[in-house]
């Protein structure tokens, strides 16, 4: 069973961001970047399925600039066996991501996709959804346990009252969430190993896809930040302050 | 132009994140219906009803929308979308699971969790872990979009609007709901409490997560926790408050042994007033604390317990 993984290069989750000075972007400038952390996930749930029988072939596709390839390298590395990269330089919404996808879906014919629930720069959590409704496949989102069979996979998903378990049929998107498995590290001869896959490179073009935004955005603000405030010295200042003062409890 | 708000609730009781919706969907200036699909969800529907604002109530009752998956779901909602200038749903795992699959299926985009109104086409969202707010007009004919609830006063009792059964759709058969297990808790619901207690890796075990619920106890508080203590397993992953848990915003959260990482911040900096129990003085939940206490937990948290015991 041949497995897609989509993975999204992002500033680095640990890194507060900032706006340029004429706020009409974020500075990304000398920021670390990295795989958003979800689809590390995903790519780490696809190699525990290849290693225990249940999957085949693992491709990894990312969409953006020649820069990507350093988080393509890192999925071959975890051990993808080939990646994809559709080149362009638009910042593409989650609708033009998951049409894209289904192109991809449709020229490589995988049985699962496994993606990240949501990236940490754009917070939408929307594209794997948006995947699944565009193929009319099912969808298991947000899993915190994945078993594959044949024709179907039984999923835990984290809800906000709790857990579910639900069935699906597959063909279907999953899209991960924290508790679904911690990524491996890779190792040096792996980083090396990696180099040697294949990494195919597509111009966006190529594929016809109308990915037009349908959003405009009018202006990134920073919220106002909260100031830090005072220091208590023990128990009974802060109960007098949360009393008296701030009048909380 | 009217909006069509997906009602979530577990068919005996509607889900309070809807009432939230339902506000922020006032401030569009239109006129609101709300879907109730479940299965014997009556009880629901009615209660939708008597919202404020609430002009009228869908019901689809059948089995397959029994557990709100959003397969079947996501097809009704389709079939009903163009006669609708705007789709809203609470941005609870709910929402977020559903409503992306009704964009997509339109061809439209969606504004995800929105905490502000400013135009009927025009929002302000959180990106980047809540760092920077995008103001964004969506140029679509329907606007897709789900809600933060934290972010909107949830709409009053006083409604009298009417409940049309509608016709359910099919059974796509793609996805069943086997079992849930849900967190069962006589304290308030983490979103909607006015104070939440949350405790970080700090507390090292869930057994002295213990120490939290007394003091929970005593103040009428919700549990929280941060990433790092869901994920050292000392408590279910529903109490996680952070960009990708829950987004709290009580009028005080008190955060015990939390280091404050930009991801938790995320889903606490709306509160009103925050304490930080902390050892470390440098931990950055102070630089966010209106009142940081520096001080082992495992003392300090004893004696607010047995203070506010008098």
């Amino acid at each position: 069973m041949k497995i897609v993984v989509p993975v999204k290069r992002v500033i680095d989750a640990n890194v507060k961001v900032r706006l340029k000075a004429d706020g009409s972007a974020v500075d990304s400038d000398n920021a670390k970047m990295s795989m958003n952390p979800f689809d590390e996930i995903a790519v780490e749930e696809a190699i525990r399925l290849k290693e225990a029988g249940a999957a085949g072939e693992i491709v990894a596709v990312s969409i953006g600039s020649d820069a990507c390839q350093d988080v393509l390298r890192a999925a071959l590395a975890m051990g993808a066996d080939r990646a994809l990269l559709i080149r362009t330089e638009a910042v593409l919404e989650p609708l033009a991501v998951a049409k894209l996808l289904r192109e991809v879906v449709a020229r490589e014919q995988p049985r699962l996709v496994i993606c990240g629930k949501q990236s940490t720069d754009g917070d939408a959590n929307q594209a794997g959804q948006m995947l699944a409704g565009l193929l009319g496949w099912p969808q298991a989102t947000f899993a915190s346990k994945l078993d594959l069979g044949t024709d179907g996979a039984t999923v835990t998903r984290e809800i906000d009252g709790g857990l579910e378990i639900i069935a699906v049929t597959l063909p279907a998107v999953v899209t991960t969430d924290l508790r679904l498995n911690s990524p491996r590290y890779t190792t040096l001869p792996n980083i090396m190993k990696a180099k040697k896959k294949p990494l195919d490179v597509v111009a966006l073009d190529e594929f016809g896809v109308d990915t037009r935004p349908r959003l405009t955005t009018l202006g990134l603000a920073e919220p106002a930040a909260r100031s830090a405030g005072v220091r208590v010295a023990d128990v009974a200042e802060l109960l007098a302050k949360l009393k008296n003062e701030a009048k909380v409890i | 132009m009217t909006a069509l708000i997906i009602a979530e609730h577990d068919n005996g009781s509607l889900k309070s994140a809807t009432a939230n919706t339902i506000a922020a969907a006032r401030q569009l200036g239109v006129e609101i219906h709300v879907l109730v699909a479940g299965s014997a969800c009556s009880a629901a529907a009615e209660q939708a009803a008597r919202l404020r604002g609430v002009g009228k109530v869908l019901m689809a009752d059948a089995r397959h929308y029994e557990g709100g998956l959003a397969e079947n779901l996501a097809a009704l909602i389709v079939s009903l979308a163009p006669s609708y200038s705007h789709v809203l749903a609470p941005a609870t795992t709910f929402g977020k699971n559903v409503l992306p699959r009704v964009a997509a299926q339109l061809d439209v985009g969606q504004v995800s969790d929105i905490v502000e109104v400013l135009a009927p086409d025009t929002f302000v969202r959180p990106i980047y872990a809540g760092n920077v707010l995008a103001k964004v007009r969506s140029d679509d004919p329907i606007k897709v979009i789900t809600v933060r609830a934290t972010a909107f006063e949830a709409t009053g009792q006083g409604g009298t609007a009417p409940i049309d059964t509608i016709a359910p759709g099919p059974d796509l058969g793609m996805s069943r709901l086997l079992e849930r297990e849900l967190t069962h808790s006589s304290r308030p619901e983490l979103t909607e409490a006015k104070i939440v207690v949350s405790g970080g890796r700090g507390l090292q075990s869930g057994e002295n997560f213990k120490l939290l619920e007394t003091l929970a106890d005593r103040l009428g508080a919700a549990i929280g926790a941060s990433r790092a203590a869901v994920d050292s397993g000392f408590v279910p992953n529903d109490y996680q408050v952070g960009q990708t848990g829950k987004i709290v915003a009580p009028q005080l959260y008190i955060a015990v042994g939390i280091s404050g990482a930009i991801q938790h911040l995320a889903g606490m900096k709306g509160s009103k007033v925050i304490v930080a129990i902390n050892k470390d003085p440098e931990a950055p939940i102070f630089q966010v604390a209106d009142y940081g206490l520096t001080a082992d937990l495992f003392q300090a948290v004893p004696e607010l317990i047995s203070a506010l015991g008098q």
